[in-house]
């Protein structure tokens, strides 16, 4: 099986070979680092392995894109993030990119190009998209046939980037009945993480947000809540422990959903 | 003696013109105090956008009760303004329904139309008080619409009211004489609503129905007159503002915060090992400042955005920060913008120097502005293109790069950016750890 880790090359092996992949995986901080984040990483993986998707990481020469520093309102250090970076990419002549974290994702996309770093990037929910559009990528429905999900939209995905629909195609490959929160897509509630929230305790009020949106994804009696964001799905897979109801719905990333049907 | 009043009118009429300029230039002035910015690009999409948004109230609709009730009287409104045409050519010439013979039937369509519009503008704008009121919807009653913003947002509606009710009176008495073959009162114009209204009038003397048809005409006159010039002082300046600020609104995704040009020049400096730090060309420029701390600091899109904002509290109301209790509200940003700059305007009315106040602590306090999740619900939701995050994000940026103020813990994220490139305290060393754990 071409799942070993040998396929799971950086850049610069890839440079070594005199070779350059197909796409660039930002891994993300919290796909390198958090548990949880780890485990859509590496169902990612898995499915870009399945595709025979020849693509690259950059391990160590990977740094924070500076998103959290830039919406803290520290300027200048996610401008000195993201021109480290951009060397970095422009150095192997990285041309497009694919993240599992909407936040790098809109970082990359909007605000490295007038810095000089200018890519195609795509977040990983489009990209599989293609994969499935281009024939590279099947997906057996039947796991979750009869199970209802609920999609939670990434604040930076949907309203910052107006893609509403490529994670709800991949769901419905699932042949699942997907189901909507009461506030859905360009209404979707925030998950409370963004605008560097998930570093900080949040101000006092009367409820935490992660609870809010859980609830009403509770609301909907759905199986799975999905998520297309690492930060995301931590707040609401603490939602759902902090409401006592882990026994019953699971909190996962559209990739460990696609992962999961291939029972890899 | 008989120019008296034609010479009234001219002078309230101009009167009312010369204020409402007066304010007019300092909205402005006002706006011009902050930043310029490069909004003019792609002029046809900035025209669609203000076609589809303003005109074609596209945003109102998202809330269909709201939505449809806001057409009715924004239509209304224009329409009827066509009569005020009328009117103020009568009031000048002395003349009586001027535009009835050179319009023939087309002006009984034309009046029977203003007519049903203003009966339903009074129906859409009872039934706005009565959800602002009555039904208390949430929005209405939060803390920042307490004293003046309140009774603003009743006022605008009674003042609709009356100018609807006058100008369906003046039309009745006008009909009444009409029928009674007073010369004066030319036969003109179809009256579906207020003939309904005129058999009031039967038993009273011709005379005193003339006294009331002429009462009404003035009365309206003057009291649109009157709303002209409040406007400045109301949220109801959107009716207005409304165009130029969806023409400038944002074109990019909503997720893009502009990079700031200074720090560009700074960090390219650092990281050049080639660049001579001493050789940074010596400007007697002030340093530049970075982030918002006042209203000066804000662009002037910005500033257009508070004139703008007609307090409805769409984006407070979707913000996830106010839903569970937290301080911030969007709209409130907004508010404390356009108050503070009211406020900056009027000193420089005086002459004086802008005072000590200014927009972050005396205004909006830090505690709001650590809220936000910069989720992009209030700009999504703002049925004029209204932009509250970026004076947030501009103002966190003051505190976190002239003040060194952010929470501790923000700190210590953005200490284990600069130090290990990623916002926990992991090596980057490490940043493939996972790979190995895979068929372990
Ligand atoms: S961006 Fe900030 S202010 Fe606007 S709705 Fe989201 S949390 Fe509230
Ligand atoms: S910013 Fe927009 S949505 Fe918010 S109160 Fe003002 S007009 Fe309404």
């Amino acid at each position: 099986m071409a799942n070993t880790t040998d396929s799971i090359r950086t850049m610069a092996q890839w440079a070594q070979e005199g070779n350059s992949p197909e796409v660039l995986f930002w891994v993300g901080c919290a796909g390198s680092f958090d548990d949880r984040a780890k485990k859509i990483t590496k169902a990612f993986v898995q499915l870009l392995q399945k595709a025979e998707v020849g693509f690259a990481v950059l391990g160590p020469e990977e740094s924070c894109t500076g998103d959290p520093a830039k919406r803290a309102g520290n300027e200048f250090l996610f401008q000195m993030q993201a021109m480290t970076n951009i060397e970095t990419l422009n150095t192997y002549g990285v041309k497009k990119i694919v993240t599992t974290c909407p936040h790098c994702f809109n970082t990359l996309k909007n605000e490295y190009p007038s810095l000089g770093g200018q890519y195609v990037v795509m977040h990983h929910t489009q990209f599989l998209k293609n994969l499935i559009a281009e024939g590279r990528l099947h997906i057996e429905g039947g796991h979750y046939k009869g199970k209802k999900i609920t999609f939670h939209d990434p604040c930076y995905l949907g309203r910052a980037n107006n893609e509403y629909q490529a994670p709800r195609a991949l769901l419905e490959k699932l042949e699942a009945e997907l189901v909507e929160m009461k506030s859905c897509k360009q209404k979707g509630l925030c998950c409370g993480a963004g605008g560097a929230q998930m570093f900080k305790e949040a101000e006092a009020g009367d409820k935490e947000i992660n609870i809010a949106r859980t609830e009403e994804a509770l609301d909907t009696q759905a199986d799975v809540i999905a998520a297309g964001c690492p930060f995301c799905n931590t707040m609401l897979h603490d939602g759902v422990k902090t409401k006592e109801k882990e026994g019953k719905v699971a909190v996962m990333d559209i990739a460990q959903l696609l992962a999961q049907t291939e029972d890899l | 003696m008989d120019y008296l009043a034609n010479i009234i009118f001219g002078i309230v009429f101009f009167g009312a013109i010369a204020f409402f300029t007066r304010n007019v230039r300092r909205l402005i002035r006002n706006i011009r105090l902050g930043k310029p910015t490069n909004r003019s690009d792609q002029p046809s999409k900035r025209w669609a956008q203000m076609l589809r948004i303003a005109l074609g109230q596209s945003k109102m609709v998202v809330r269909p009760i709201a939505g449809l009730l806001h057409i009715v009287v924004y239509i209304g409104f224009v329409v009827i303004n066509i009569e005020l045409l009328e009117i103020i050519v009568d009031g000048f010439l002395g003349t009586h329904r001027v535009f009835a013979p050179f319009l023939g039937g087309l002006y009984d369509v034309l009046i029977a139309t203003f007519e049903v519009f203003a009966a339903l503008v009074i129906v859409a704008v009872v039934l706005f008080w009565t959800r602002r009121n009555w039904v208390r919807i949430k929005r209405f009653w939060k803390p920042e619409m307490k004293g003046w913003p309140k009774r603003d947002a009743d006022y605008i509606l009674y003042i609709e009211v009356v100018l609807m009710l006058l100008f369906l009176t003046m039309n009745a008495s006008d009909y009444w004489l009409q029928q009674q073959g007073i010369s004066y009162y030319v036969q003109a114009g179809i009256f579906p609503i207020s003939e309904l209204m005129a058999p009031l009038f039967d038993g009273m003397s011709t005379s005193t129905v003339v006294a009331i048809e002429r009462t009404a005409w003035w009365l309206h006159i003057l009291g649109i007159l009157f709303f002209l010039n409040y406007l400045y002082y109301s949220k109801h300046l959107h009716i207005l503002l409304a165009f130029p600020n969806t023409y400038y609104a944002n074109l990019d995704p909503k997720g893009k915060l502009e990079n700031t040009a200074s720090v560009t020049e700074e960090v390219k400096l650092m990281l050049d090992p080639s660049a001579d730090p001493y050789a940074a060309p010596q400007t007697d420029q002030q340093p530049a400042k970075f982030g918002v701390s006042d209203v000066i600091d804000l662009n002037r899109v910005q500033l257009l955005n508070a004139y703008s904002c007609t307090e409805c509290g769409r984006c407070t109301d979707v913000c996830p920060a106010n839903q569970t209790g937290k301080k911030l509200s969007p709209r409130k940003v907004m508010m404390d913008t356009r108050d503070r700059l009211e406020e900056v305007g009027s000193l420089l009315d005086k002459n004086q120097t802008i005072n000590e106040n200014q927009l972050l602590d005396n205004y909006i306090t830090r505690e709001e502005l650590w809220a936000c999740t910069s989720c992009n619900a209030c700009v999504e939701a703002c049925p004029i293109g209204i932009d509250p995050l970026s004076i947030i994000m501009d103002m966190r940026q003051y505190l976190v790069m002239e003040q060194s103020a952010a929470p501790t813990e923000l700190n210590a994220m953005m200490n284990n950016i600069e130090n290990n490139g990623a916002p926990w305290p992991f090596n980057q060393q490490d940043r493939l750890l996972w790979r190995d754990e895979i068929n372990t």
